[in-house]
């Protein structure tokens, strides 16, 4: 049986300009496997990410006709049961940590939150744990970084802490929303091997989304396209280079190859057809 | 931690401290020029003030000189800064008393009912902001605002009138007019030992609960209206705050944590909230102390407000003097401890 499977999920806000729909029609199934989830901004793919764990911010609206994680029914479930969930079982890495981290509270205590609050742990093992996660992330010194506010921290420093801190509870999903957009190119490389390899080792499902399509491609076993809140086209990895939707051929001719040909790059060809 | 003992934070710490006794000092020395100034270029003659328009010559140059209004404008500032760091503000011209002694009278009065006040105005504002913020658009929402702008918009001797009206006039659940009842007023003057001039401070440390239950009686509305007036301010704040708060990305880090709503909103949310909570609750706190004129009015308050305002229409200008320096004085204070917090709650602004 399937992770999570997710059938006509529809994301709408319902603004003052009238009916915005961010999502509108996406299904798809995930075992304890890697899905990319590609598009470009505004395709509806970060609040697909957000609507499997409910959280959408009001005036949003999310419906489906059905979303069932591990066979429990997300659309069914109360706010309670959603909570129970979001930790444990499904957890999420955010695109920067400059704003995904609390600025006023160090960073030990946002690691520990979890463990003290929700599993009750005491303080000694809470703090173990958390350096222990710190140390799978491969931060070398756990215990300054505790200390330490998340102003202090570089940004690959604090992706890091956000992805020992999501995993801490050793969730079945990861949902990782663009973790290493707002990084530096040279420690885009790091952290994404760090998270390769906790998701492999732990057998966990995965979710990444971002808008580079050849690194979903290397990190991933099989990739949904987006465009315009669609699914326009799903296929394997492997089978990338073989795609055939025009928009995905567009999204991948837009990229520069290290020595390539030294032409203008190709502008992305949208065509409201596609998403109809 | 051996951290504590390391003597470069400790030069570090005495560093930090000196600046801001410096800057401190500065914006005391600013203060009392803009003062000095005012003195100067007021159309009050100093020394008719004191000795009438009916002196002699010789009556008005003898007091010239003992002022010391012959001496450069430098040389008097020199003095008046001496005098000032000293308390000294000259004698009252309608009581003939030192002016600190009468404002060191008056202000508790005022200190006391502006505690209370902004207690009041937290206590009640910033769960009301809070509330209104989660539930934009609920009927809480409109509650909220509604009550808020009913305090932004009507006029406060209104609101004191009606108060005094419907609670002392009809209901008599609250004592009337004035800090204690008559009888009282004269039992405090000759029984209880004014430690700090506060009322209800010093009645409690004498252990006249008797007296202490009438203070509360009567300080309880007008503390209740500059406090309804507070809480307006601080719950509009806290919403908008909040609300800003509430649309950051570290909230949905915390609920995907799968922490409660409850401490979503009241650890994460609102340690962020304090950092510009802090200013406003100092600036309306600050605005309080400055003496609410027309609340101690109609209360018969004797406070720091009427105290300036009388002086002023009996062109007592040292006295009008002395409240702005001690006005200034509790801004510039304040300011400091808000910026002391500030960096209590806020990491960023400690580096």
């Amino acid at each position: 049986m399937s992770l999570l499977s997710v059938r006509n999920l529809r994301v709408t806000f319902d603004t003052e300009a009238g009916l915005v729909e961010a999502v509108r029609g996406v299904s798809f199934d995930l075992g304890r496997e890697r899905l990319g989830i590609v598009g470009e901004s505004g395709s509806g793919k970060t609040m697909t990410g957000r609507a499997v764990l409910r959280l959408i911010r009001p005036p949003g609206k999310i419906t489906a006709d059905s979303m069932v994680f591990d066979g429990q029914d997300l659309m069914a479930a109360s706010e309670r049961d959603m909570r129970a969930l979001r930790g444990p079982r499904i957890a999420m890495v955010m695109q920067d940590p400059k704003y995904s981290l609390n600025p006023v509270m160090k960073v030990g205590a946002q690691l520990m939150e979890g463990l003290r609050q929700r599993d009750k742990v005491s303080a000694q093992i809470a703090y173990d744990k958390a350096i222990e996660a710190l140390e799978a992330v491969q931060i070398r010194d756990p215990e300054r970084v505790m200390d330490a506010y998340p102003h202090e921290l570089s940004g690959g420093m604090g992706q890091r802490v956000m992805i020992a801190m999501m995993l801490i509870p050793n969730p079945d999903l990861l949902i990782a929303d663009e973790p290493t957009s707002a990084l530096d190119v040279t420690v885009q490389a790091e952290v994404l091997a760090i998270l390769d390899g906790l998701v492999r080792n732990r057998g966990m499902g995965l979710i990444f989304i971002s808008h580079d399509l050849r690194l979903v491609a290397r990190f991933c076993d099989r990739v949904l396209v987006m465009y315009k809140g669609k699914v326009v086209e799903e296929l394997a990895a492997k089978d990338l280079l073989a795609a055939k939707h025009p928009y995905t051929q567009g999204l991948l001719n837009c990229l520069p190859r290290i020595g390539g040909p030294r032409q203008p790059l190709p502008g992305l060809d949208r065509n409201a057809d596609w998403a109809v | 931690m051996s951290e504590d003992l390391d003597p470069s934070r400790l030069f570090d710490f005495v560093k930090k401290a000196l600046g801001l006794a410096v800057s401190l000092f500065v914006t005391f020395i600013g203060l009392l020029f803009v003062t000095f100034i005012i003195a100067r270029i007021v159309p009050i003659d100093p020394v008719l003030s004191i000795l009438g328009d009916r002196a002699t010559d010789a009556q008005i140059a003898a007091e010239r000189l003992r002022l010391g209004l012959d001496e450069p404008m430098w040389k008097q500032f020199g003095i008046y800064v001496w005098q000032a760091l000293q308390g000294d503000f000259g004698i009252s011209i309608r009581t003939r008393e030192p002016v600190i002694e009468e404002i060191a009278r008056y202000f508790p009065a005022t200190l006391e009912l502006a505690t209370i006040a902004t207690v009041f105005g937290v206590l009640l504002g910033v769960p009301a902001g809070v509330l209104a913020a989660t539930k934009p658009g609920s009927w809480a929402d409109q509650i909220v605002r509604l009550v808020g702008l009913m305090g932004y918009s009507m006029p406060v001797f209104w609101l004191g009138l009606m108060g005094l009206l419907l609670f002392y006039g009809i209901l008599d659940w609250v004592g009337g007019p004035g800090r204690l009842d008559a009888a009282f007023d004269m039992m405090f003057q000759f029984e209880v030992t004014p430690h700090t001039g506060m009322i209800l401070i010093d009645t409690a440390l004498a252990g006249r609960w008797d007296m202490f239950a009438n203070a509360v009686s009567h300080i309880i509305l007008p503390a209740g209206i500059l406090g309804y007036l507070s809480m307006a301010y601080i719950s509009r704040m806290t919403r908008s705050f909040m609300m800003n708060e509430l649309g950051q990305e570290y909230i949905t880090t915390a609920r995907v944590k799968g922490m409660p709503e409850r401490r979503v909103i009241w650890v994460h949310a609102m340690k962020n909230v304090m950092v510009p909570l802090i200013t406003v609750i100092a600036l309306s706190y600050a605005s309080l102390l400055e003496g609410a004129v027309l609340t101690e009015t109609i209360f018969g308050w004797p406070g720091l407000g009427s105290y300036i305002t009388d002086a002023l229409m009996a062109n007592n200008m040292p006295a009008v003097l002395g409240g702005t320096v001690v006005v200034g004085v509790v801004y510039i204070g304040l300011n400091m401890l808000s910026d002391v917090l500030y960096k209590l709650v806020d990491p960023r602004a400690r580096a």
